[in-house]
C-alpha cells in the first residue's frame, strides 16, 4: 500500500515514542484497539494544573498508519488545551495525513484514544470542580 | 550490491541474461517471428522448430516425453486447465476433489468455482511442520473422487510434500493426481518416471524465464484425460488453443535447460546463504520459523517476529524486497491462509516475513539483510506496547 509522504515521514522518524508512569495524577492514559486490523494505540498525556497538555507520548502496534498517527497525534496534542484536544475529529486526522479510505479506522482509533486519555486524566482529579474548569473555556 | 536488495525470488525471478538473449532472437523481423502453426513457409516452420526444441528442454528437466508438455500462459492457467479440465471430463463419474488448505490461490479458486458448480471439495489440514499426512489423504478419498491436487513445494513456507507416496496411493486407487509444481521446477529434482503423477503445472518466471509462460505436463502412459478450457484452434493437440508465443516458449525452454545444468550447484550455494540468514537472525528473541528446514527448498525462509505487525516490518525493511503473505495476496490485509493452516495464531501469522533467495543472491546481501532486520525489529519493538509489557513480565520473573 502506498502512503502519503506525511505518513511515511512520521513512520520513519516517529516523535514522542514512550510513556509516563500510569499512576501519576497528572497523567491520562488510554489503550485502544481495533479488532479488525489488530491495530493498538497507547496514548498518554501529561496535563498541567491549567489544563494544558504539556507532553504527549505514544506506543503503537500495527501497520504503518497507526504508528504514523501516534507520532502526528502526540505532536498535535502538545500544548493544546484539554477542551481543544477533546474536539478532535477523526476526519481532520485522516485529512491531515491523507489517510487512504481503507485505513480510516486508524483515525477513528486515534480520536477514541484522545477522548479516553482525557477522560482518564479527568477521573483522576480529586477536585471535580477544578477539572471541569479545565475543560471549559 | 543493488539497492533495494532483492530477496523475493519466490514471487518472481529476473530473466537470466542468457535466456533474455534467446528470447530476443525470436521477436523481430531479423529473428524467428513466424507463427509456429504456419506450416507452409520457412517463417512458421523455423518458429515451430524453436518451439519443438523448447518442448524437449522442458520435458528433459522432468524426464518426460516432449509430447507430454502443453504450453500455457503460466502455472495459474495450467492449474485451471488441470483442475477444471479433469473435473469436467469425469463429471459423470463423480463430483469430489481432494486438495489441501495450503495450496496457492491458483488451485483454491478453481476448486471454489467447482463448488459453485455443485462439486464437493475436501481440504486437508497440514501438520504444524507444513507436511500433509498421507494416511489422512487416503482416508479422504471416496468412490466419487475424480481428482487429487497437491502442491509440490509451498510458495510461502517452502515445504516439500511427499508426492512420491501420494502418487503411489492415487495410482493404486485409480484417481488422477495433479501437482502444482510452480515452486519446485528447477529447484527440486522432478522425474515423472518415478513420481507417478498425471498432471503437473509449471511456471517459467519462477526459474529465471519470462512471465506469461508456463506448461502443463499431461501424462501419456496412462493417458491423463481432460477437457480443454480455451477453445479456438487446434494448437497443443486440442488441449489449449491460441497462437504459441515462440519467444516466451523459447525463454521457458532455455530457462529449463540452464536449471537442469545448474540446479545442484545453485541449490548448494543458496542453501548455505539461507542457513546463514537464519542463523544470523537467531539472536533476535521471539522469532519463529514457519515450516521446517529439513523438508524444504533451499532458498526459502519464512519467519514470524512476534510483537510486530507484518506491514510495518515490511515498510521498516524498505531496503529489502521481501514479502509478508504471498505475492498474489499482498493487497489483502488478511493473515496468510497457509500460516493459519499450520497453526499460527493471528498475531504470528501477521508478523511473518518470507525471504526467498535465488541465483543472483550474494553473501554481502545476506549480511546486509541481517543487519537491516535487526534494526527494523528493534525499532518496531521499541514502539510496541505489547513488547513493553512482555519485557516488564520478563524482568519481573528475572529473565534476562
Amino acid at each position: 500500500m502506498l502512503y502519503s509522504d506525511e505518513i511515511m515521514q512520521h513512520f520513519e522518524n516517529p516523535h514522542n515514542v514512550g510513556g509516563f508512569p500510569e499512576n501519576l495524577s497528572d497523567v491520562g492514559t488510554a489503550m485502544v484497539e481495533t479488532p479488525i486490523s489488530g491495530d493498538v494505540l497507547k496514548l498518554q498525556i501529561k496535563v498541567s494544573k491549567q489544563g494544558l497538555i504539556e507532553e504527549a507520548k505514544f506506543k503503537a502496534h500495527g501497520g504503518v498508519p497507526i504508528i504514523a498517527l501516534g507520532s502526528w497525534l502526540t505532536q498535535w496534542l502538545n500544548g493544546k488545551h484539554l477542551a481543544e484536544a477533546e474536539d478532535i475529529h477523526n476526519t481532520q486526522i485522516a485529512e491531515a495525513l491523507a489517510l487512504p479510505p481503507v485505513k480510516v479506522h486508524c483515525a477513528v482509533l486515534a480520536e477514541q484514544a484522545v477522548k479516553a486519555a482525557i477522560a482518564d486524566y479527568v477521573s483522576k482529579q480529586t477536585d471535580g470542580a477544578s477539572a471541569e474548569e479545565n475543560l471549559c473555556f | 550490491m543493488k539497492h533495494p536488495i532483492y530477496l523475493d525470488y519466490a514471487a518472481t525471478t529476473p530473466v537470466d541474461p542468457r535466456v533474455a538473449e534467446a528470447i530476443y532472437r525470436h521477436l523481430t523481423q531479423d529473428g524467428i517471428f513466424g507463427n509456429p502453426a504456419s506450416q507452409s513457409h520457412v517463417f512458421g516452420r523455423s518458429a515451430a522448430q524453436a518451439v519443438d526444441k523448447a518442448r524437449a528442454q522442458v520435458a528433459a528437466l522432468i524426464n518426460a516425453a516432449p509430447a507430454e508438455i502443453v504450453w500455457t500462459s503460466g502455472a495459474t492457467e495450467a492449474n485451471n486447465l488441470a483442475i477444471k479440465g479433469v473435473a469436467g471430463y469425469y463429471r459423470k463419474k463423480g463430483r469430489h476433489l481432494v486438495t489441501s488448505k495450503i495450496e496457492h490461490k491458483a488451485v483454491l479458486d478453481p476448486c471454489r468455482q467447482l463448488v459453485q458448480a455443485g462439486y464437493d471439495v475436501t481440504y486437508l489440514d497440514p501438520k504444524p511442520n507444513g507436511l500433509l499426512d498421507v494416511a489422512e489423504l487416503e482416508g479422504a478419498l471416496r468412490q466419487d473422487t475424480v481428482l487429487v491436487s497437491i502442491m509440490h513445494v509451498n510458495n510461502e513456507i517452502g515445504v516439500i510434500q511427499d508426492i512420491a507416496s501420494i502418487s503411489q496411493l492415487t495410482r493404486r486407487r485409480g484417481i488422477p493426481l495433479h501437482v502444482d509444481a510452480a515452486q519446485s521446477l528447477g529447484k527440486v529434482a522432478i522425474d515423472v518416471q518415478s513420481l507417478d503423477v498425471d498432471l503437473m503445472s509449471f511456471s517459467a518466471h519462477k526459474l529465471y524465464g519470462p512471465k506469461g509462460c508456463g506448461a502443463l505436463y499431461v501424462r501419456r502412459k496412462p493417458q491423463a484425460r481432460l477437457l480443454a478450457q480455451i477453445h479456438g484452434g487446434e494448437q497443443e493437440r486440442g488441449m489449449r488453443a491460441g497462437t504459441l508465443p515462440t519467444h516466451q516458449i523459447v525463454g521457458m525452454g532455455e530457462a529449463c535447460q540452464w536449471a537442469g545444468q545448474e540446479m545442484a550447484a545453485d541449490n548448494e550455494r543458496i542453501r548455505r546463504l539461507r542457513d546463514r540468514l537464519w542463523s544470523g537472525l537467531q539472536d533476535i528473541s521471539e522469532v519463529y520459523l514457519n515450516g521446517n528446514l529439513s523438508q524444504s527448498v533451499a532458498g526459502l525462509l519464512n519467519v514470524s517476529f512476534d510483537f510486530i505487525e507484518g506491514e510495518a516490518l515490511l515498510a521498516a525493511l524498505k531496503d529489502l524486497a521481501v514479502s509478508s503473505g504471498s505475492a498474489c495476496t499482498s493487497a489483502n490485509p488478511e493473515p496468510s491462509h497457509v500460516l493459519k493452516a499450520i497453526g499460527r495464531n493471528d498475531r504470528l501469522a501477521r508478523s511473518a516475513i518470507r525471504f526467498s533467495l535465488g541465483r543472483f543472491t550474494t553473501v554481502e546481501e545476506i549480511d546486509y539483510a541481517i543487519v537491516q532486520v535487526h534494526r527494523a525489529v528493534n525499532r518496531l519493538r521499541e514502539l510496541s506496547p505489547f513488547w513493553e509489557k512482555q519485557q516488564m513480565i520478563r524482568n519481573a520473573h528475572g529473565i534476562a
